[in-house]
């Protein structure tokens, strides 16, 4: 490395090999109760339907188990370690006390299908945290049975076309800005719409002509992020959404960017009729390694019947109960109710937060965004000199000239102890370094990624090589994905 | 606020930076009329031990302390402490999607283990990463089948869990994809012969659910010499993962579609649970969701990637082979940690005690009650047919802490007063002994009963 670098020193980690290369018969992890019923013949009870082996199942012992993952961990990046840049992805700080309320008896053992009599205590976090999140985004009403942000966009969509079917005309077409995430064509595929692009102006957002023109009475949405993939707010918000109210289609908004607007500005109040949320973003439940996410929608009035089952209402008794007799409904997503345990950690960030702690949260990552935009200003090219919110895109047109391109130096960002930020993203910035910071970063932590990243630019000039081969510091360097894709090995055989 | 870690002075140093007077100038952007200038209007900001508090609150009021004997899709299983130990570590816990493959080695390399696992207990050839859950699993795996087949009718066993056959009505409906039903037989198993009836040479998949929605084992060779004749695939949803250890796996199936919750997931009011694809190595690249290859790095040495990416949204976009973009990664680390500590022998002896604990609960019910579809196998559950409406029965069991079988009229009104029962590792002799008591008595008192609007009570 050409400057040492202030974040990160590399040290020793642990070499482990595949579980299945530490088992050996006899070994035993578990540990069952003495059986306090008769003992019974299986053969007898199943016949042919008798499974006699489990094939190369692992046997191995607690202790292994446990260094064998511990080992595993420490070759992962993670928030707990530090900033973690990815634009759209919003990493923020997970809360640990959303953990330690998800797993308390009566919340992390209820049964989906325990009365509801005794189920008063989860139905009351379903509906708290329904009209917090109907509140933060001036909808009317909201499910939470999405499994992610792209279920809930299907969620959406067929609401949409819920809505439009009975108005008499599903309509064909779905409208999505070049700058979408590759979720919402994918989605509206889903729900059999055909998919326009729309192109975006040289500000980076919507251009309205082009939209004056192609909004029909066969669009049935538009399918917009806002701010959008550049993290620009689209100032014309309500034009737009009078253009396609005028033709009677909807606003549909891509909550991805939620975080940005959370205690400013309500999405139901500039014109939005349906939106999703991902409460992994935006409310700080664990991303996990990829998952679980949640994918909330919220909607207009207009929308409620829709609503896939079951609702949860209030009884007369004031007690809480799911309502399951709804005619229009777009019917079930998921089994049961949806992802649970995430809604009671929203719940939790929601709490810890408050209408202050929200809305400075809002602002710290704006400012956090902004201060990093300032920062690398001059070293790398933004292409668009529009304002941005919570997160900021510039591009790798200069250092393309030494042929280090986007993905390149986000992998030598690697060896400075930082992830990379999101590369090749959105799509209409050729090379794209799409980074946000989140409200989760000290000033000091900011200041270790800005000096990194124009490091790596001066590398860029002087060595371009050392970012080529990069990284350096991790236990595999890049990895071979041609090969991995052209002759998939996609799990582990004995002797292979 | 105790989670932001700036003093007003670094904010000013900031502001100052950025050449802004006030942190409002950043949000210029937004047209005035629209911006808020009020406090949302939710709770305030509550301390941590608040916080605890408010869901202590909850879950008291939760079913905290019942001792239960429903499954229907959703088991309680012992869940080994090492799990929350290992999954808490933020290396795991705040980590992203492992794009970044040198720095994601341990979520890489936890996957292509999971992904082994599920072959192994499958006996399909290629699993993936993980699905929302067994539900979507399900949906997503007959869409696949779709895809093919290039043919667009599925026919669907009235004995898959009820809420699976919601879901693909829902997802079937915009893809032109009309579902037929087969019901079930006096041995609750799907009814063969309506079964042959049914499927044709329009039939892209068979979707059948083993064991069943009723506990019963189906006949995997016979549906699938049915299905395949036809022409059509064999798609099997697996909603009790736990009965691999025991049961044979569908291995005529074409995909199956697997619901992971009983390996070490926690019951949690339904999610976040862990569905899963695994089928045969030709069909890998019509699968959807995320798959884990092994390759080497410019040195040679092995490493894991997330790989045959041409499939999903992010570059196909409208022609991906589904709009799924997260899998349920942290719940796959749980199975995969619980099925790494049962391993070869501890599945099968943990299955066996359920077998053995449904057995016996089965044999002290058939004393006092009808048990249907006793003459065909089944794994950890059973029916058992009351005189007594068991919404009634349950109302009761509930005043003794116990939350009886899950009433089967709300999917099946023609089974009239049923209910399914399940029996887990976790359920003891004794629980079994005075659950069996009460409908016993409940059974004997059918004729004198007290005054109460059951139903309205035990909902």
């Amino acid at each position: 490395m050409k400057h040492p670098t202030p974040k990160a020193t590399r040290h020793v980690n642990q070499n482990e090999g595949l579980i299945f290369e530490k088992s050996s018969a006899g070994k035993a992890a578990w540990k069952l109760p003495p059986l306090d019923v008769p003992e019974v013949d299986t053969t007898k009870l199943l016949g042919s339907a008798e499974r006699k082996d489990l094939g190369q199942m692992p046997e191995v012992s607690e202790i292994e188990i446990i260094r064998h993952f511990t080992r595993l961990s420490t070759w992962n990046y993670a928030i707990d370690l530090g900033m973690y840049p990815l634009g759209s992805c919003t990493m923020k700080y997970n809360p640990r006390v959303n953990e330690a309320v998800a797993r308390v008896e009566g919340i992390a053992n209820g049964h989906p299908y325990q009365p509801e009599k005794i189920s008063q205590g989860a139905l009351r976090i379903m509906q708290t945290l329904s009209e917090a999140l109907i509140e933060i985004t001036g909808m009317d009403a909201i499910t939470l049975q999405p499994a992610a942000g792209a279920h809930g966009e299907m969620t959406g969509l067929l609401m949409v076309r819920a809505y439009h079917h009975a108005k008499g005309n599903p309509r064909k077409k779905i409208l999505i800005p070049d700058s979408a995430h590759g979720t919402n064509p994918a989605t509206a595929a889903m729900v059999n719409y055909a998919v326009e692009n729309l192109k975006s102006d040289s500000r980076g957002m919507v251009d309205l002509a082009a939209l004056e023109a192609q909004m029909t009475e066969e669009v049935a949405a538009l399918m917009l992020t806002n701010p959008n993939t550049l993290g620009v707010f689209e100032q014309d918000i309500h034009k737009i959404a009078d253009i396609l109210h005028a033709k009677g289609g909807l606003l549909y908004m891509d909550g991805a960017n939620m975080n940005a607007l959370v205690g400013k500005v309500r999405p139901g109040d500039f014109g939005v009729d349906v939106m999703h949320l991902n409460l992994h973003k935006t409310f700080s439940t664990p991303h996990g390694g990829g998952g679980p996410g949640s994918g909330p929608v919220a909607i207009k009035k207009a929308l409620e019947p829709f609503l896939p089952i079951p609702v949860v209402v209030a009884r007369p008794d004031n007690t809480l109960g799911f309502d399951y007799n709804r005619p229009q409904s777009v019917g079930r997503v998921r089994s049961f109710y949806g992802n649970f345990g995430m809604f009671v950690r929203a719940l939790a960030y929601i709490q810890a937060n408050g209408p202050d702690g929200l809305r400075q949260t809002t602002e710290d990552a704006v400012l956090n965004a902004n201060y990093i935009r300032k920062g690398l200003e001059g070293t790398y090219d933004l292409p668009y000199s529009t304002p941005t919110m919570h997160e900021v895109v510039f591009s790798d047109k200069v250092q393309a000239k030494k042929g280090v391109r986007t993905m390149d130096i986000a992998k030598r960002l690697i060896d400075y102890g930082f992830h990379p930020y999101t590369t090749a993203f959105p799509l209409i910035v050729p090379g794209a370094l799409m980074i946000e910071p989140t409200e989760s970063e000290s000033k000091e932590e900011m200041d270790l990624f800005v000096e990194a990243m124009k490091s790596i630019a001066e590398e860029v000039e002087e060595d371009p090589q050392t970012v080529l081969d990069a990284p350096h510091s991790t236990r595999v360097s890049r990895l071979d994905e041609t090969m991995a894709a052209r002759k998939p090995v996609l799990r582990w055989k004995s002797g292979a | 606020m105790r989670y932001l870690p700036k003093s007003p002075a670094d904010r000013e140093a900031i502001l100052r930076a950025i050449g802004v007077r006030s942190v409002d100038d950043l949000f210029a952007p937004i047209p005035a009329e629209y911006r808020l200038n009020r406090d949302l209007k939710i709770p305030r900001q509550m301390a941590e031990s608040e916080i605890v508090d408010f869901f202590k609150q909850r879950s008291r009021e939760n079913g905290d302390g019942y001792t239960s004997f429903l499954g229907a899709g959703a088991y309680l299983h012992y869940r080994p402490v090492i799990i929350d130990s290992l999954i808490s570590r933020g290396e795991f816990l705040t980590a992203y999607t492992p794009y970044q493959a040198e720095i994601s080695q341990g979520t890489l390399q936890s996957i292509f283990e999971f992904q082994t696992m599920i072959c192994e207990l499958t006996g399909m050839e290629v699993a993936n990463a993980s699905m929302y859950d067994g539900s979507t699993a399900a949906a997503e795996a007959v869409m696949m089948a779709v895809r093919l087949t290039g043919r667009r009718s599925v026919v669907v066993a009235r004995s898959l869990h009820p809420e699976y056959r919601e879901v693909l009505a829902t997802y079937a409906t915009h893809q032109g994809m009309p579902l037929a039903i087969a019901g079930y037989g006096e041995n609750g198993r799907v009814n063969l012969r309506e079964l042959e009836k049914t499927v044709n040479s329009e039939t892209a998949a068979v979707l059948v659910q083993s064991p069943n929605f009723f506990g019963t084992i189906e006949d995997i060779a016979a549906v699938a010499e049915i299905a395949h004749r036809n022409g059509a695939m064999l798609v099997v949803s697996i909603a009790e993962a736990v009965s691999l250890g025991i049961v044979e796996p569908p291995r005529e199936a074409d995909v199956i579609a697997m619901e992971a919750q009983s390996f070490g997931v926690p019951l949690g009011f339904g999610g976040p649970y862990c569905g899963v694809i695994a089928t045969r190595e030709k069909f890998v690249r019509q699968m959807p969701g995320r798959l884990v290859g092994q390759t080497v790095d410019k040195q040679g040495k092995r490493g894991f990637v997330l790989t045959l990416a041409t499939r999903e949204q992010h570059i196909r976009r409208e022609k991906a082979t589904s709009n799924i973009c997260t899998n349920q990664a942290l719940v796959a680390l749980m199975v995969n940690i619980f099925m790494t500590v049962y391993g070869k022998v501890g599945l099968k002896e943990l299955a066996k005690q359920n077998l053995a604990k449904t057995a016996y609960a089965a044999g002290q019910f058939a004393k006092h009650g009808k048990v249907l579809f006793g003459q065909s196998p089944r794994f950890n559950e059973f029916i058992v047919e009351t005189s007594e409406d068991p919404y009634a029965i349950n109302s009761r069991l509930l005043g003794h802490k116990i939350v009886g079988g899950f009433p089967l009229k709300k999917f099946y009104p023609e089974l009239g007063n049923a209910a399914l029962w399940c029996c887990t590792e976790m359920t003891t002799r004794s629980a079994i002994d005075t659950a069996v008591g009460l409908v016993a008595e409940s059974e004997r008192s059918v004729n004198a009963p007290e005054e109460v609007d059951a139903e309205e009570v035990a909902r």
